[in-house]
């Protein structure tokens, strides 16, 4: 138990140093280590955590919690989290903590100044790239243009993202959409 | 100098003191809301426009750090919040916060589909949930975009969403060549404002 415990965190650990921008870039490692190597899952079952982790909430990298669940239980689980995500959090920590250090300089000022329009740029992008992996369609693109409107006249998103949920239920309820 | 968005920052775009406990409070909402991709979105509401946590740009500074540093976004802009706000408990608190609730849903999740129970009905339902998410993320990139002065951050925001978004190239060499640029020009244009 120990042992695999231990494996779990070897082979999530420095997958969290390449796992830029997240989730996507390591899937097909974590799919290689999990299945052929450690033969942790099997191919299908890695399919269906794959949806699982889709349709959950939180970073989709949360995916290697379900192969830790799968190969060693709860610590299993915990011990894959620890792997993928303790790396990453310390250089992010390294980094902050440097840039805390900075206080209100005008250099730090100048570069926020620089770093915001290209946040701005990424935000949106990722917008886009996560209506395309979804194979958003009318519907979406008409749900998130009216979500939009409501935030911006300062509508709840918690009042939103409930009005959304019970819409769609209701819509599948009386079999408008697939599923 | 500009005048500075969002009232007088304190140190380092800091300007408020915020308890551990409301740290880990407000991420474990946050932690429970982030179905989708809407998350900086949803970060940016609670810690810069309603608890005036932090500037405006030291958020945004730290969404530009938690893409191009290696792990998921979400995660790691929570720890810079944390971080930003109260040293390395702060971060721990966010850390806590910003996983565990969707790291329990998701087990729950499995043990649910190991009992057989049907996944698509929700999957349905949790993606138009998750493009009301993505809303929120619209609604941040608006409301930080009105407040950027000239035509030079929009000039950057656009050729940024082309690159990365549409034309699909790799973030990290984008971001390395854009970033000077963008510095220099904020440098040049808060040089020109006196």
């Amino acid at each position: 138990m120990a042992e695999r415990l231990l494996a779990l965190l070897l082979v999530f650990a420095p997958l969290s140093l390449v796992s830029l921008g997240g989730g996507p870039s390591i899937f097909a490692e974590m799919q290689r280590q999990a299945v052929e190597v450690h033969g942790w899952i099997t191919p299908r079952e890695f399919v269906d955590l794959f949806a699982i982790s889709r349709a959950a909430p939180g970073p989709g990298s949360l995916i290697s919690a379900l192969i830790g669940w799968q190969a060693a239980g709860f610590w299993g689980a915990v011990a894959a989290a620890i792997g993928l995500y303790g790396p990453s959090s310390c250089v992010l920590l390294v980094v902050g903590g440097w840039w805390r250090r900075r206080g209100d300089s005008p250099v730090r000022r100048v570069i926020e100044r620089g770093l915001a329009p290209v946040a701005v740029g990424l935000i949106l992008a990722g917008v886009l790239t996560l209506l395309q992996a979804d194979g958003a369609g009318w519907l979406e693109f008409a749900t998130l243009g009216l979500c939009t409107l409501a935030l911006l006249r300062g509508a709840s998103p918690y009042l939103v993202m409930l009005v959304v949920a019970l819409v769609y239920a209701a819509l599948q309820h009386a079999a408008l959409l697939p599923g | 100098m500009p005048e500075k968005p969002w009232g007088a920052a304190g140190e380092g775009g800091v300007k408020a003191e915020a308890r551990l406990g409301e740290i880990l409070l407000v991420f474990t909402s946050l932690g429970m809301a982030s179905f989708g991709g809407g998350l900086p979105g949803w970060m940016h509401r609670e810690v810069v426009v309603r608890r005036g946590w932090m500037t405006d740009e030291a958020f945004l500074a730290g969404v530009a750090l938690g893409q191009v540093l290696p792990g998921p976004n979400s995660i790691n802009l929570a720890l810079y919040i944390g971080q930003q706000l109260r040293g390395l408990p702060g971060a721990g608190m966010a850390f806590l916060g910003i996983l565990g609730p969707p790291f329990l849903f998701i087990l729950g999740l499995a043990l649910a589909y190991r009992w057989g129970a049907g996944l698509t009905g929700l999957a349905v339902v949790l993606g138009g949930v998750a493009a009301a998410g993505l809303a929120n993320s619209l609604a941040v990139a608006w409301r930080s975009g009105s407040r950027m002065r000239g035509l030079w951050p929009w000039i950057v925001v656009v050729a940024v969403f082309l690159a990365v978004g549409v034309l699909r190239w790799p973030m990290i060499p984008v971001v390395l060549v854009v970033v000077p640029i963008s510095i220099a020009l904020a440098w040049w244009a808060g040089r020109a404002d006196g």
